[in-house]
């Protein structure tokens, strides 16, 4: 195995396992605040049995998040130190905020997780909106950075070095709000669905269980308002991708000519070798429509671009199509739930749309991880769109394979734990006829 | 304040860094320190004093280990040159010290959800094995830099080196010093963390044991520093500042010991954090102007000057909300620590003590 490949997956699992923790950290800590106010609204008390479940929850995602992250942060330069040269004081300031809302995120969880006791009912409240509103923060401060890398901005190149370094005009990049926007609803709707999914499966054994009826309407409406809205994000998103990187649409559409009035393309397998994308069903003049919302608009293809500067377009084009599906099976659900809300004012319960949300819960983590393969394996071979190339950025240390298989063992030996962990909290979540003795000695 | 305005951005950033280094150490390195007694529980009132400690490092846990990723983004943000070359010919001890940090830090949170005590007893070991090991890493990377062997080797380019920059005398002998040190804060700290007189018998025993072998290592470092890490070792004793600071750390050092044999524990944490807190400052002052020796300094392969004085403006403006944050998670869960050691000074003690510090 070359040192680039072993790096290049590494790294792919590394941000891979990274990025589902970040993204339970983001949602999480605001599904469990509403639970809180909730509680403090209302007073029932089942309410606040369930922000402490949810917290014990985010308790153990936060900490596996903030590990790897940490992995992360040492592994910019333990695999990339090329990348990190040049980016270093370019990209820097982003991270060192980022720094900031993680540092300050992890010391309101602690008064959060540690506090319930300890600090007044409001204030303890308040810790928890601010560990929502940190970790929101600092998702949208790393997406700058994975911004940058796709559009960068803020520096000219001379030489091959950066000269007139401006990291405020790095921080907002072109591509900037729309990865923010889009990566942080697909945390939400994710989290969202994929904890409605665990309350809707509890629900079906146990129908009028108040405890997850309550977490199941939480979980729908932070999840089903993403999942709805993401759409629109998206189609934001295609736009900038179709302005700032042609050649990564092209790849995500298995589109290889240039033409006027580009279908949009459901499915099909791209064929590098003839130039085709057969077993697609094509929607005339959707694409064009999609980037440039113009049926008339050209959308250049792949053979516009160099061979040696195109992406591996089977991986992107299936990504896209996969993300894309999971993506509109859960503003599927939602709606569903949406409606049902809309008709009988009350969180639907029927054993169909039970099933439904329990189908949908595992879609968003799916969704996130195969947009991040679009957007990370769509700028390949660069490293920083058209700066630098993946080559150049890999470290010269021999034996990276070793580096790989111990992180392999080792994350999948924590994605193992933290599955075991969390079904167990699930298996002794309170059933209805426990629950009111659970609540009276919660009173206590 | 002259000298705010006399240091340039670059040698701010390095500052805000060190800071960050000991405050890393003050906070996050007890918790290592933890782990190291928690391994060595033993005796009656083992299971206790694994209690005590799970129980005192639980709510400030993952605020203490945070001070880690600002050193490393201000770093690569700040000297992207000496981050690469660190990270390029330190390879194979970061990589091991990450996969400690991964380990304990998962395994410390597993085992307050892990409801078997089976399984909490694995986990127990899966935290204090690696708080045992990921010190003398840590310990050893920071030796290694202050050799020099890492500079020179990122200078001479080829394939990097895996183990010879830091597998030598005194890059292991900073990495014993950094375990010895994080247990001693710890076993220091922890005496104020107990109301029971028992378990803090046990960890002023502890804190005294690890006071005296720290001495040890202590001259064991500064000897080998004078053959392997000239530049340090020159700094600390020649320099007009050096035998002052050695001097106002031992007697640090002094004061921690008599403090904990007369349990005035309160003092006697004051001055093992100064006491630590001095070792880092003076280790790194007698490293400047070089962030990775011997090449690469404030300038050579900073960041444009630009980049550092944003990266001031952040940490000022970071400051404000940090600051009173930390402060007051210390104070709601750390609080009792300094009220209860006065009480139970006054109960325990006898004689004109307590007065003199109330």
């Amino acid at each position: 195995m070359t040192n680039l490949l072993a790096a290049r997956l590494q790294m792919a699992m590394s941000l891979g396992f990274h990025i589902i923790f970040a993204a339970i950290g983001i949602a999480l800590p605001l599904m469990m605040c509403i639970a809180e106010a909730c509680w403090l609204r209302t007073g029932h008390p089942v309410y606040r049995v369930l922000a402490r479940r949810w917290a014990k929850g985010a308790a153990i995602l936060f900490a596996v998040g903030a590990v790897s992250g940490t992995v992360l942060s040492f592994e910019l330069g333990l695999l990339w130190p090329g990348f990190m040269k040049f980016a270093g004081p370019i990209i820097g300031l982003g991270f060192g905020l980022e720094g900031f809302a993680f540092f300050t995120e992890a010391i309101f969880l602690g008064l959060y997780l540690y506090g319930w006791e300890r600090l007044p009912a409001r204030a303890h409240w308040l810790a928890g909106a601010i560990v929502a509103a940190s970790g929101a923060l600092s998702g949208v401060l790393v997406l700058s950075v994975n911004a940058w890398m796709n559009t960068p901005a803020g520096f000219r190149l001379v030489n091959g070095r950066a000269v007139e370094i401006d990291p405020l005009a790095a921080l907002v990049s072109p591509a900037m709000l729309a990865e923010a926007l889009h990566m942080s609803l697909a945390a939400y709707a994710a989290t969202g669905l994929l904890v409605a999914g665990v309350h809707a499966v509890l629900l079906m054994k146990d129908r009028e269980n108040p405890f997850h009826r309550k977490a199941l309407g939480i979980a729908l409406t932070v999840g089903g308002l993403a999942s709805i809205l993401q759409p629109m994000s998206g189609h934001y998103a295609a736009h900038v991708v179709a302005e700032t990187q042609p050649v990564k649409l092209a790849a995500m559409e298995g589109q290889f000519q240039t033409e006027r009035r580009a279908p949009l393309r459901i499915g099909g397998l791209p064929d590098p070798g003839t130039g085709t994308t057969p077993y697609a069903l094509e929607i005339p003049a959707g694409l064009s429509i999609l980037a440039y919302n113009d049926p008339n608009a050209e959308v250049k293809g792949l053979e516009a671009f160099p061979s040696d500067v195109r992406p591996p377009v089977r991986v992107v084009h299936l990504s896209f199509q996969v993300m894309v599906a999971c993506g509109m099976a859960m503003a599927g659900v939602s709606l569903w739930a949406g409606l049902s809300w809309w008709r009988s004012r009350s969180v639907p319960t029927a054993r169909a749309f039970l099933w439904a949300v329990a189908l949908a819960s595992p879609l968003g983590m799916i969704a996130i991880e195969a947009g991040w393969t679009v957007t990370e394996v769509g700028r390949q071979p660069w490293i920083i769109h058209d700066v630098m190339r993946t080559t150049d950025a890999v470290t010269s240390v021999p034996g990276l394979g070793i580096s790989l298989a111990v992180y392999t063992v080792l994350y999948a030996g924590l994605g193992w734990i933290v599955v075991m962990l969390l079904l167990h909290q699930f298996r002794s979540s309170p059933r209805a006829d426990e629950l009111a003795a659970a609540l009276t000695e919660d009173s206590h | 304040m002259g000298f705010l305005t006399t240091i340039s951005p670059a040698e701010g950033v390095a500052a805000v860094m060190l800071l960050a280094l000991i405050a890393y150490a003050l906070l996050g390195g007890a918790d290592y320190g933890a782990g190291v007694w928690d391994l060595m529980a033993r005796g009656p009132r083992a299971q206790a004093q694994r209690d005590l400690i799970a129980h005192a490092i639980g709510p400030v846990w993952e605020a203490n280990h945070v001070w880690l990723i600002i050193i490393i983004v201000l770093l690569f943000t700040g000297f992207p040159a000496a981050f690469t070359a660190v990270m390029t010919t330190l390879h194979v001890p970061l990589s091991l010290l990450l996969i400690g940090i991964v380990l304990r830090g998962s395994a410390f949170t597993f085992r307050s959800y892990d409801a078997t005590e089976l399984a909490r007893r694995r986990w127990n070991r899966v935290f204090s094995i690696p708080s045992v090991v990921t010190p003398v890493l840590l310990g050893a990377v920071i030796g290694a830099i202050a050799t020099g062997e890492p500079g020179r080797a990122a200078e001479a380019g080829g394939a990097a080196p895996l183990f010879a920059t830091w597998l030598r005398p005194f890059p292991l002998a900073v990495g014993l010093f950094a375990l010895n040190l994080f247990a001693y804060l710890a076993a220091v700290y922890l005496t104020l963390e107990t109301d029971d007189p028992a378990l803090q018998e046990d960890f002023r025993f502890k804190a005294l044991v690890s006071a005296v072998t720290l001495g040890a290592v202590a001259w064991l470092v500064y000897f080998l520093a004078g053959i392997e890490a000239p530049l340090v070792h020159e700094g600390l004793s020649r320099s007009s500042w050096g035998a002052s600071l050695r001097y106002a750390t031992g007697a640090m050092a002094i004061t921690a010991i008599a403090a904990l044999w007369l349990r005035w524990y309160s003092v006697a944490r004051l001055a093992a954090m100064f006491q630590a807190a001095m070792i880092l400052w003076g280790a790194g002052t007698a490293q400047f102007p070089y962030l990775v020796p011997p090449h690469f300094d404030m300038v050579r392969g900073a960041a444009p000057r630009l980049v550092h004085q944003l990266l001031l403006i952040a940490l000022g403006c970071g400051s404000v909300v940090l600051i009173p944050s930390l402060i007051y998670l210390f104070r709601v869960f750390k609080g009792h620590t300094f009220r209860a050691d006065l009480a139970v000074a006054s109960a325990a003690e006898e004689g004109p003590v307590n007065s003199s510090r109330a």
